[in-house]
């Protein structure tokens, strides 16, 4: 043994040239660098990937923050008797009969005398240029104004209005003059106008709740449309969500890892979660389609239908999730509670659902904010519809049609005017805090009560 | 009577029956809980699931039947001709709940009394204009028959009603009777109710095979009744994908796959290189602080929700691709293509790759690498040609599970790849996938019973078979992979 071993030895030592141990041979320095470089590979592929997050991140909130602030024009304006209640008489149903073409000309008319009074002028442009700078939306809104309180008419009011979409994007910087020529939808003498109007102060950018209260608008009121609907539409969802899927989603957990014999059933259970987890979301989308509204006769895109498709994508996940938490458990606290009389439902719901509770929170949490983000199932029934009025109070409100946070991201995105990307951002931006709220408060739960047995 | 209020009716029997249960069991005993079988208190849920399960068991089962059973004598009452074939049944059928709806309410407003709305008729009284008085828009003039159906289905439908209230609440006051009866100190209560709870807990894990049998199920049955009018050889066959909604319609799926099939070649020579590279990194050499922050760090990809990936892909990525690739090299001008789509769906895959990858490395053996080092490899060779050929198996599942994700991904395709499906090799051309087809032949009007529109279920169910099998082939992988070394 020792010779064989000495022999083999000594025949390539006499075939190598003799060098120093200290110097790297061309072999050895190639295989260096092939370390070098393979370990530069997986650095590389790491920045690279948290460079593309970063400049996703960074892209989309410097789109989106400038949604909420909106350029508002502020002026008095004398709500004229004669245009708003002809017949001098205050009665609300005869008020009723001025439609919002008169109240443009009221607004148009205090708007053009504050113009003259300030002496702001542009060469060259008409009155009905200059009138086209408030947005479409504020006669309706004035006229809801004065609906609501007759007695206002013939008085002069503080009045703050949008601007339209194209002068608030001038103060973005959105639009500049060069597009300006070339839009139907604003001329560069009233980006000439707005400049002026902002130096005398009559035009100002402020922070936009109405973003976050406010119903969804049509396509030519870029300005005024709101994420109101959709926030409560998905908050509606949670709900129904959190309602529907804990309570099913623990007791099938606490089945499949405390009750289920081996047998057929239990195996179907198993590989139909593990499928379902794995199946495209699109595909949910189709069955609450053809199941829950097809067949069942629920309304079309209403919460309750979004919400129990989403319970079903977000079923094996909470299974998933509390199955760890119960499987951490320890045996010896189940054989101590066995061992003192308990029976065994006594055992899990006294002993072991009590210790899993926070990772059955976590996993909740998790998975709620799953679905929170979920967009293609929903537009399947029909939640990608242009809803603006809000639903009403829970429970009827559940059958009423409504929005979700990421349907209207997408809805947004979908629109001709580029205004509408801004505020699909800025609606990301809210989805996105909502997330992350949901994630940290599941870190800090996780790291408050995990127990290490 | 509504059902909610019946369901309050129930409720508060239950309520009755864990109080009476409760104190007739301690009444028994004189007070005194220990010679009990069980806990008082089991005695008292024992009451409670007696009142609740066989009552919302007939509600549910009445509720269910009730439809068909009316639905059946309605159709009975009308001439054959009006009920020819299952459409004209269907418009039928909705045409009587409109007009009972419609006399309904009338009936509410006090535009007529009762008996005036059971008695009405068309010979008399034009019904369109009652109804239309009181906001109900009828679409045509309401014939006679369908008339007295709608009457004689008001009529059964009241008398369901009143059938329903009585039957629940006979059987769920049989159900307190029972459980008072039954309850004395040998009674063993609380196994009942653990039984009950046991029921209660396997029927929440039987949902899983519900919904796969109701996925299946109603896309099985939908897409039979598209091959029933749409052939099944020009499906499966055909290479022009052209729908046309006044018919004549081309449904051909072979240029949606491939669409499917490109991006996510496309996804995969961005996810692949990356999230494994990645994965060997924070397996491999990373210290462990860089492993605790990088780690998570590349999991925030995975959380983010996928509309956001597809607004990036639409606003920033497409434009970007065809300002500085496609215009320059002359091969396209359209911000959604292939590319556009395909790398977006790449980076939001990398994660999953990534710890997916990781956590096969890390199950590695460290022997192995033990004896790769001693035979003076370095840590990279060590790597290549020992650690990577072992986690194979599963690197390869995990990469199987991602290209089955990049398959039924739906948001971002929508939003960057395109609406044209066409079969060309032009990366930087807009094309179109499975799943952008079917939220585009299922949003808007649809017509449940045109190819069109049909023609989603049909898609729906091929996604679900691909995904469905590259699934279970990874599944099959990486178990196989586990057992290798576990």
């Amino acid at each position: 043994m020792t010779d064989a071993t000495g022999s083999g030895m000594a025949a390539p030592a006499s075939a190598r040239p003799k060098t120093s141990l200290m110097a790297e041979t061309t072999l050895a320095r190639r295989r260096n660098a092939a370390e070098v470089r393979f370990k530069a590979y997986g650095i590389a592929a790491i920045v690279l990937s948290l460079a593309t997050l970063g400049f996703m991140l960074i892209t989309i909130l410097s789109d989106g923050v400038t949604a909420f602030f909106q350029a508002k024009l502020n002026f008095p304006m004398e709500l004229t008797a004669e245009t708003l209640d002809p017949k001098g008489n205050r009665n609300r149903d005869e008020m009723v009969k001025i439609t919002t073409l008169g109240y443009n000309k009221v607004l148009a008319a205090a708007f053009q005398k504050e113009l003259t009074a300030k002496g702001i002028a542009v060469d060259g442009q008409s009155a009905k240029d200059v009138a086209d700078m408030i947005s479409k939306d504020a006669a309706g809104k004035l006229r809801a104004l004065v609906l609501a309180n007759p007695d206002i008419v013939g008085t002069t009011i503080d009045a703050t209005v949008l601007a339209t979409g194209r002068i608030d994007g001038y103060l973005k910087g959105r639009v500049t003059m060069e597009t300006a020529q070339r839009d139907s939808n604003v001329t560069p003498e009233q980006l000439q106008l707005a400049d002026q109007l902002k130096d005398a102060g009559l035009l100002k950018s402020v922070f936009n709740w109405d973003f976050i209260t406010l119903p969804d608008a049509s396509d030519q009121r870029p300005e005024a449309a709101g994420l109101g609907v959709a926030i409560l539409g998905s908050a509606y969802m949670m709900l129904i969500v959190l309602i529907t899927c804990v309570p099913v989603g623990v007791a099938a957990s606490i089945y499949l890892e405390e009750f289920a014999p081996k047998n057929f059933w239990t195996d179907a259970i198993e590989v139909n979660i593990s499928n379902l987890a794995a199946v495209p979301s699109i595909v949910f989308g189709i069955l609450g389609l053809a199941i829950f509204i097809n067949f069942a006769g629920l309304p079309n895109s209403s919460s309750i239908v979004g919400a129990l498709v989403l319970t079903l994508m977000t079923l094996p996940t909470i299974i998933i999730a509390t199955r760890a938490s119960i499987r951490a458990v320890p045996p010896s606290i189940r054989d101590a509670a066995l061992g003192i009389g308990a029976s065994k439902m006594q055992m899990v719901f006294h002993h072991v659902l009590p210790l899993a509770m926070p990772g059955i929170l976590t996993g909740t949490i998790l998975g709620l904010a799953s679905a929170l983000g979920e967009t293609a199932p929903l537009l399947l029934i029909g939640m990608v519809a242009f809803v603006d009025n809000y639903p009403s109070a829970p429970i009827a409100g559940f059958l009423e049609p409504a929005t979700a946070l990421p349907v209207q991201v997408f809805g947004w995105a979908q629109r001709s005017d580029p205004s509408f990307i801004e505020r699909s951002s800025g609606a990301i931006i809210v989805l996105l805090i909502f997330l992350v709220v949901m994630n940290v408060l599941a870190i800090i739960l996780r790291r408050r009560f995990e127990r290490r047995w | 009577m509504s059902v909610l209020l019946l369901l309050v009716i129930v409720a508060v029997l239950a309520m009755a029956g864990f109080v009476l249960c409760r104190q007739r069991v301690l009444a028994s005993v004189q007070g005194d809980p220990k010679s009990l079988h069980s806990l008082p208190v089991y005695y008292g849920w024992h009451g409670a699931i007696m009142v609740l399960v066989p009552a919302l068991a007939a509600l549910a089962l009445w509720l269910m039947i009730q439809p068909f059973i009316i639905e059946n004598r309605i159709v009975g009452m009308l001439p054959p001709s009006m009920v020819a074939d299952g459409s004209s049944t269907t418009l039928v059928m909705s045409d009587v709940r409109r007009v009972a709806g419609g006399l309904d309410a009338a009936v509410a407003g006090g535009v007529m009394s009762e008996e005036d709305a059971s008695l009405i008729r068309t010979e008399f009284t034009n019904v369109r204009d009652r109804l239309a008085s009181v906001g109900v828009a009828l679409g045509s003039d309401v014939s006679r028959e369908v008339l007295a159906a709608a009457q004689e289905y008001r009529v059964m439908i009241a008398w369901g009603a009143m059938a329903r209230t009585i039957l629940v609440v006979l059987i769920a006051v049989a159900g307190l009777i029972y459980a008072v009866m039954i309850s004395n100190k040998d009674f063993r209560a609380r196994n009942r109710v653990e039984q009950a709870i046991l029921g209660l807990l396997i029927a929440a894990s039987s949902i899983a095979i519900l919904t796969t049998v109701g996925i299946v199920y109603s896309m099985l049955t939908e897409t039979f009744n598209f091959f029933a009018l749409y052939p099944y050889q020009d499906f499966f066959f055909s290479l022009t994908w052209s729908p046309n909604f006044r018919g004549d319609s081309e449904l051909g799926l072979w240029p949606l796959i491939w669409g499917t099939m490109y991006i996510t070649l496309v996804s995969m020579i961005v996810s692949v290189p990356i999230g494994l590279y990645a994965a060997i990194y924070l397996a491999e050499y990373a210290s462990k602080p860089v492993r605790s922050w990088v780690k998570p760090l590349i999991e925030v990809i995975a959380g983010i929700p996928t509309v956001v990936f597809g607004l990036f892909a639409l606003v920033t990525v497409g434009p970007l691709l065809r300002d500085y690739f496609a215009e320059p090299l002359g091969l396209g001008n359209s911000g959604s293509s292939v590319m556009t789509a395909g790398i977006v769906i790449g980076i939001l895959n990398i994660p999953f790759i990534s710890s997916l990858s990781d956590d096969i490395i890390n199950s590695v053996p460290q022997s192995l690498r033990d004896g790769s080092l001693a035979l003076g490899a370095t840590k990279s060779e060590t790597i290549r040609q020992v650690v990577l050929p072992a986690a194979l198996p599963g690197i390869v599942g995990a990469c199987l599970m991602a290209a089955s994700r990049a398959i039924g991904e739906t948001m971002i395709v929508v939003m960057g790849a395109g609406a044209a499906a066409k079969l060309s090799l032009n990366p930087f051309e807009a094309m179109t996938t499975m799943t952008v087809k079917i939220v585009g032949q299922l949003t808007g009007d649809s017509d449940f019973a045109s190819p069109e529109t049909l023609v989603a279920f049909a898609l729906g169910m091929t996604l679900f078979v691909i995904t469905l099998a590259l699934n279970i082939v990874a599944l099959l992988v990486v178990r196989k992979y586990r057992e290798q070394y576990d």
